[in-house]
């Protein structure tokens, strides 16, 4: 009982002399919370992504001194991608470092939905790179929430357009086939009306066939694509429902190359348990893989020799995943600069000013250059309206061992996305009772 | 020496038939809701009030309510996220539809559509027992969920399935501080407890024991079995669909039918494994282990470790932990922290003279 009750005091009594040291360092750093998942189903997303983050991150600071001698702190909340616990990370990181959480990306859609209502009483920008709610592109109804790059509407056009382009132009679509097999929950039935508008567009026949989660078995559905014999699949799933699919379409013979997959279906985690059967595969993605640009080179140098990465193996540098990481600190960092521009160099900047960022973040080809990554992610501009600021995406290929990419920047059909992001704001505004905002009005 | 009812004489029905029987539990269970009514929302911030308390106590009512079935009444059941998912899409579609419906009717409205479901599951009960049970309220668990997704009406028609809970409001007075939603929560939670723990105590509960205990001797001495049983079934889904509804609209904001999953209902039923079968404060004593402790771990290993780890057995040290806590628990306490405080009280009525 004794020994129990000290070490309990002795416990106390490190944790509050580690906390108070920890205060006094954070007088001039922009905090940025991290609620990571690194535990649970998706870890092997969670660990590349917020290990790339967190490495990036680690480079601004090692060799530029921070942001105009701001300096990056970050600390990570374990939410196990479950929605409760990241409500709770996301309080708790809320009001730490000198000016409150300056973003929060939670790479959760459940956890995205769960603080949409928060963000904006609190004030901190909440950021979704390629995942999230996709009405929130409209920044009149929105003005807190940035579901930047890309989002499931307009990949879903880039994919039908990939395919056009694959058959020789958009007007060789008419009469083909494409089979939709989703992942049946609400993340993947979401580009269903946006395909039908589409086929109904190009004089193509779409025909959705349901996986019910987490998809592991999937042979009716894949019978059911023999029997439809398509031109072209579209997979929209999500963990172990990706191998499992590639390895049926191999089964029954469908060319893998005429598979088309979403971004959370293009990872080396999705083909490598497939084997030689994910050969030929092809995926959407808003940044490729590979080490071989000037910033992972950077990571390398200045961030892994002096021993400082987050990543325990190194094998993952350059995966999807990592990758995918390395855009998510250069889009925080690139707005935090975009902040300290306008609100004062050197500064912290707090939540508003965040946002401020976030809305006029501007990544052009040159500024991509500069950073390293041209070609490595699509160059991006924000305004009040678009909250999203791209809509390109890049098509790879796996070749057996690694992504290859397969296209340059391929744009969304904005003409059928936006209609249609516009429409649902509004629905959601209305029953909010949000007033959207003024563009024309905003500095 | 100073948990002792020497003295206390029962001179009357009433007294003798009271809640809380012995005067020092009546002052500690007084001192505690005044400290959780009185001194909590005044002295806890932000973080403590949404981050932690209100789950805790929405779990902990979802943990009353599968006490009631499993604990009281015997019949395992691991459909308890699904029957909270009722509850969290009743009290939105009737707030919805309905113009001017009150708030609280929605939620007892939400819990009451629950409770049909419940009965609808509950009829397997009175054919198969135990394990066979559990697979049929198992069913419960897919098939509501699988609903809600398929059905868009239940979601508004909207696109990604989720539902935002609408603003709380009762008479006028808007829900949205921190404070409010953890006042509102608690006195539901605190009204609900009191119900469970009389029930409990009375005919209905005595039922559900008897027939928890062997139901053909229950039968036998006159027990309505297939009554006892679906009344169980009911009340225990109108709990869990009431803490459904507090979860939607008090905690999380806006959700999706995923949100109530598998893992939730297993993560209930672990809770009152935990906290002590067949006991009401055991429900709070498990949520809090369950929901809490992980926090607690998470913040310990974040704040004090931070740095001194690699990041990868940080999170997984936590699940490392908090295992092993469980299984030093269920070694110690098979029948869980309610029971270990009930030995801390009989201990304590003999001290300081054990013998």
């Amino acid at each position: 009982m004794k020994l129990k009750t000290k070490l309990l005091l002795s416990a106390v009594a490190v944790s509050s002399v580690l906390s108070s040291s920890a205060v006094l360092a954070q007088a001039n750093e922009q905090f940025i919370g991290l609620p990571s998942y690194r535990v649970g189903p998706y870890a092997s997303g969670g660990s590349g992504i917020y290990g790339g983050w967190i490495d990036y991150m680690n480079l601004v600071n090692a060799r530029d001194g921070g942001v105009n001698g701001v300096k990056l702190s970050w600390e990570e909340c374990e939410t196990e991608y479950n929605t409760a616990r990241g409500v709770e990370c996301y309080e708790r990181l809320k009001s730490k470092g000198a000016s409150g959480n300056s973003a929060f990306m939670p790479l959760s859609t459940g956890i995205t939905y769960a603080v949409i209502d928060k963000v904006a009483q609190d004030k901190i920008p909440l950021v979704t790179i390629g995942y999230g709610r996709t009405d929130a592109s409209d920044g009149r109804v929105f003005p807190w929430v940035f579901p930047l790059l890309t989002n499931y509407w307009s990949q879903s056009t880039a994919k039908i357009k990939f395919i056009g382009q694959r058959e020789g132009g958009m007007d060789k679509l008419k009469g083909k086939k494409i089979v939709n097999i989703y992942h049946d929950s609400a993340y993947g039935k979401e580009t269903i009306p946006l395909l039908d508008v589409q086929a109904a567009k190009y004089g193509f026949t779409v025909v959705h066939i349901p996986v019910s989660h987490p998809g592991n078995e999937q042979q009716s559905q894949w019978l059911r694509v023999r029997q439809e014999k398509p031109d072209w699949v579209i997979l929209r799933g999500w963990g172990v429902m990706n191998p499992t699919a590639i390895k049926a379409a191999a089964k029954i013979g469908f060319p893998r190359d005429k598979m088309v997959g979403v971004w959370w279906s293009g990872a080396e985690e999705d083909t490598v348990p497939a084997g030689a059967a994910a050969k030929g595969f092809i995926t959407a993605g808003f940044n490729v893989a590979g080490t071989n640009y000037p910033v992972i080179k950077a990571i390398q140098d200045k961030v892994y020799k002096p021993g400082n990465g987050n990543m325990e193996d190194k094998a993952r540098i350059g995966s999807v995943y990592y990758n995918r990481g390395v855009v998510h600190g250069i889009i925080a960092v690139e707005a935090i600069r975009t902040a300290q521009e306008k609100f004062g160099k050197g500064k912290v900047m707090t939540g508003e000013q965040m946002r401020w960022g976030f809305e006029h973040l501007d990544i052009d080809a040159k500024r991509l250059k500069a950073l390293g990554a041209e070609g490595f992610m699509p160059d991006m501009k924000v305004t009040c309206l678009d909250h999203e600021g791209s809509g390109k995406v890049k098509f790879q290929q796996w070749d057996g061992k690694q992504w290859k990419v397969l296209t340059d920047w391929i744009d969304a059909d904005k003409s059928i996305v936006r209609p249609m992001i516009e429409e649902s704001a509004a629905k959601y505004a209305k029953e909010k009772g949000i007033t959207p905002r003024d563009c024309s009005k905003e500095g | 020496m100073l948990y002792r009812e020497a003295g206390q004489f029962k001179s009357s029905y009433t007294s003798d038939q009271q809640i809380f029987p012995i005067r020092q539990d009546r002052i500690g269970i007084m001192l505690l809701l005044l400290v959780a009514f009185v001194l909590v929302p005044g002295m806890a911030d932000e973080y403590w009030l949404k981050g932690i308390l209100i789950p805790f106590l929405v779990f902990s009512l979802a943990a009353l309510g599968l006490n009631i079935l499993t604990g009281y009444a015997g019949q395992l059941s691991l459909g308890s996220a699904a029957f909270m998912a009722v509850g969290a899409f009743a009290s939105y579609n009737f707030m919805l539809r309905i113009d001017g419906m009150p708030l609280l009717v929605a939620f007892a409205l939400g819990g009451v559509m629950a409770a049909l479901v419940g009965i609808v599951f509950g009829l397997p009960s009175l054919r198969i027992k135990g394990f066979y049970l559990a697979v049929a309220t198992l069913a419960a668990q897919f098939f509501i969920i699988w609903l809600l997704t398929k059905v868009s009406w239940f979601s508004n028609d909207s696109t990604s399935g989720v539902i935002s809970a609408q603003e709380m409001e009762i008479f006028g007075y808007v829900f949205d501080s921190p404070e409010s939603k953890y006042l509102l929560v608690l006195s539901i939670v605190t009204v609900m407890a009191l119900m469970a723990k009389n029930m409990v105590r009375g005919a209905v509960g005595r039922a559900w024991m008897a027939v928890r205990d062997m139901d053909v001797a229950a039968e036998v001495i006159g027990i309505r079995i297939m009554h006892t049983k679906l009344l169980a079934f009911a009340v225990s889904s109108f709990y869990c669909g009431v803490a459904g509804a507090l979860y939607a609209y008090a905690y999380i904001g806006t959700v999706e039918p995923e949100g109530f999953n598998l893992d939730l209902s297993f993560k209930i039923l672990f809770m009152i494994i935990i906290g002590g079968v067949g006991s009401i404060s055991g429900a709070f004593l498990g949520s809090a282990f369950i929901v809490l402790l992980p926090i607690f771990l998470d913040v310990l290993v974040q704040d004090v470790f931070a740095g001194l780890l690699p990041p990868s057995i940080a999170s997984n040290l936590q699940l490392m932990v908090f295992g092993g806590l469980i299984i030093f628990f269920l070694i110690v306490e098979p029948h869980g922290l309610a029971r270990l405080w009930q030995i801390t009280k009989e201990k304590l009525r003999l001290w300081p003279f054990p013998h």
